[in-house]
């Protein structure tokens, strides 16, 4: 699904430039679970950026499903984005103005998917996510579970390829933490795939392949025997 | 262009522009302000023109008052200082040889601007009035308004001299009960029995008229004062479409040429001529109307600009809004389409807004001076001003969302989403 080879990316801070992904070689097959871990400017950010097309690469090769991710220009990143990739935040980043729904239907207004087929869908995932009663909620009166759940099916709703989630358990208790593990694993369960960054040890073991990441290389890259998150709930 | 007639753009539009209501609404106040000074002020200034136009309304635009002063050169054997007289027999010689006259009224007055008021007696009650000696073609220059039941001055009144007389609304007031119908019914003006013709109804238009003018024949002017030929000036309209200001020389060259008095003269004859002051009035209703409009459209533009300004401020506050909808997939070119239609619908609601709220004003001064003498009537603005002036907000408005817009497009997506 995700091929990568020899990627270098560096940042230009004033004169110097600062050399953060240092020859990185990846592969994600389909429906694999895969954390990303590191300590802080350890790259792992910067690596889910690039592989989220959001940051261009410097050096190396980056296919994505069989497409190779070159010459991207902000619309065509943007239409990519759409179609092949679906994001969760550490702080959610609902839009705080629109409904739960309004903001699970967001990518598919963006995919010109007519306003009707885009409610059915969007209610269609909350349900997914156990949230079809706060459909009507905006996000301002959701908890930070229910924030994230939020969000976590409106990166399900475009029906990516991948999805990319950057420290989804981040600004949550450990409690909704697993209750949110629980639901990306049941997502990985159906066959998605599934990149989690993160630097908390017990999430990481509740994927399936931990890749550990230091000063911009992989220091190490082994499958683990999942641990399953509803037995925390 | 299509996204303009796509029904999910504007719920996006709506959402965006309804979720942020007090920043819609400051936004709305700099073009609902900008276009509301532009509507009032335009309006006032046509009201103005139209206001000042009533008041010319009882005398014709183009004409003219002349009268015969005294010579300031000697000519052909006369001394300086050689007084002149207008006659009766002047009107048809100008008449004849200046083709821009429409119409010539000769008159003659007593206690206007010489001699005393006539007195006026009708039973134990009596008054004075200036009296005027008209013809009946005095009322195509000045519209004289008659009151139900009466007349003014006809043909036969002159030809037989008949002693009849068309009095003001005061002098009604001074001589009549209120409820005595005075048609028909007979005054004495300088000890001679009158019968009551008509009332007029007297308008305030500057000059020297007022409401106890009393018109009588200009026959029976002339055999009552015994006037003669004698004519005390001649208040003369030319066509609609003739050069006022050419025709007053014309005028004065062939009354100098009558009474043989030097071309040079400039002193011999005076004259009055309504025609330039109008112009005079409508050119300043004009460039009333001009300096509206400059105005009007400075401050749409400041409103504009505002409208900018708080979209620039509202695209920051934005940022990660923006940046999401990157992340999820919108083109930069959805993104500023979004920000630039926002910038257009507020500026075309405000705009609304403003003409709307711009129109009950107008209607309220309206209101307000109807019936005073203050020049302000009927205070419209044309259609094609209001849809220019929509137009230019839609095209302003379009070209200052272009750099909230632009500036929505540089932000990076990932800029926009680092954490803090």
């Amino acid at each position: 699904m995700i091929e990568i080879k020899d990627l270098h990316k560096s940042y230009k801070m004033g004169s110097n430039s600062l050399h953060v992904l240092k020859g990185i070689n990846f592969n994600v097959e389909e429906g694999e679970l895969v954390a990303i871990m590191g300590s802080s400017g350890s790259g792992k950010s910067t690596l889910l950026n690039i592989l989220g097309m959001l940051d261009v690469l410097d050096e190396g090769s980056y296919t994505l499903d069989g497409v190779p991710i070159v010459n991207l220009n902000e619309t065509k990143a943007a239409q990519y984005r759409n179609k092949f990739l679906g994001f969760i935040f550490q702080s959610f980043n609902l839009i705080n103005y629109k409904s739960a729904m309004e903001n699970v239907a967001l990518p598919l207004y963006y995919q010109r998917v007519g306003r009707k087929e885009r409610q059915e869908k969007a209610l269609q995932y909350l349900e997914q996510v156990g949230l079809k009663e706060w459909a009507n909620h905006l996000p301002s009166e959701l908890s930070g579970g229910q924030k994230q759940r939020v969000a976590i099916a409106r990166a399900l709703a475009a029906e990516p390829k991948v999805l990319m989630a950057d420290e989804p358990t981040g600004a949550l208790d450990s409690k909704t933490s697993y209750e949110v593990m629980d639901l990306i694993q049941k997502i990985n369960d159906a066959g998605n795939t599934i990149l989690v960054v993160t630097h908390e040890p017990d999430i990481a073991d509740m994927c399936k392949r931990i890749v550990h990441l230091k000063d911009g290389i992989i220091v190490e890259d082994k499958k683990v025997d999942q641990v399953r998150a509803s037995q925390y709930v | 262009m299509k996204f303009i007639f796509d029904s999910n753009t504007w719920q996006e539009i709506f959402g965006s522009i309804g979720k942020n209501k007090t920043r819609t609404i400051i936004t709305v106040i700099g073009v609902l302000w900008g276009i509301f000074i532009y509507i009032a002020l335009a309006g006032a200034a046509k009201g103005l023109d139209n206001g000042f136009e009533r008041a010319f309304e009882s005398t014709a635009m183009n004409s003219m008052f002349v009268w015969a002063q005294s010579t300031s050169m000697p000519y052909e054997g006369f001394k300086t200082g050689k007084s002149l007289q207008l006659k009766l027999e002047d009107v048809n010689t100008l008449k004849n040889r200046i083709p821009e006259i429409q119409y010539i009224a000769p008159r003659n007055a007593k206690g206007v601007f010489d001699g005393a008021p006539a007195s006026i007696v009708r039973g134990q009650k009596s008054g004075t009035s200036p009296v005027y000696g008209d013809f009946p073609i005095y009322t195509k220059i000045a519209t004289k308004k008659i009151f139900d039941g009466g007349r003014f001055i006809n043909d036969e009144d002159i030809e037989q001299a008949r002693k009849v007389v068309v009095i003001g609304e005061r002098t009604l007031k001074e001589l009549f009960e209120e409820d005595e119908n005075p048609i028909g019914e007979f005054i004495r003006v300088d000890n001679i029995y009158f019968q009551v013709v008509g009332i007029h109804k007297f308008i305030p238009g500057g000059g020297f008229e007022s409401d106890t003018d009393m018109y009588i024949p200009y026959s029976t002017f002339k055999k009552l004062y015994n006037t003669g030929d004698n004519v005390d000036w001649l208040t003369i309209a030319a066509y609609d479409d003739a050069d006022v200001i050419k025709a007053e020389k014309d005028v004065k060259a062939v009354l100098k040429n009558i009474h043989r008095v030097d071309p040079k003269d400039e002193r011999a004859f005076g004259a009055f001529n309504l025609g330039e002051i109008f112009n005079r009035i409508t050119g300043f209703a004009k460039g009333l109307t001009f300096l509206s409009l400059i105005v009007g459209i400075a401050t749409i533009l400041a409103g504009v600009i505002s409208i900018g300004n708080i979209l620039l401020i509202s695209v920051k506050e934005r940022t990660k809004e923006l940046g999401v909808r990157r992340a999820l997939g919108a083109t930069p070119s959805e993104v500023r389409n979004q920000i630039i239609l926002e910038s257009v619908f507020l500026t075309v609601i405000a705009g609304i807004l403003g003409i709307i709220l711009g129109a009950i004003v107008l209607s309220l001064i309206d209101f307000f001076t109807k019936g005073t003498d203050f020049p302000y009537t009927n205070p419209t603005l044309p259609i094609p001003y209001v849809i220019g002036a929509l137009g230019i907000m839609i095209f302003l408005g379009t070209l200052i969302g272009l750099i909230p817009a632009q500036r929505a497009v540089s932000i990076k997506p990932i800029d926009a989403l680092r954490e803090e």
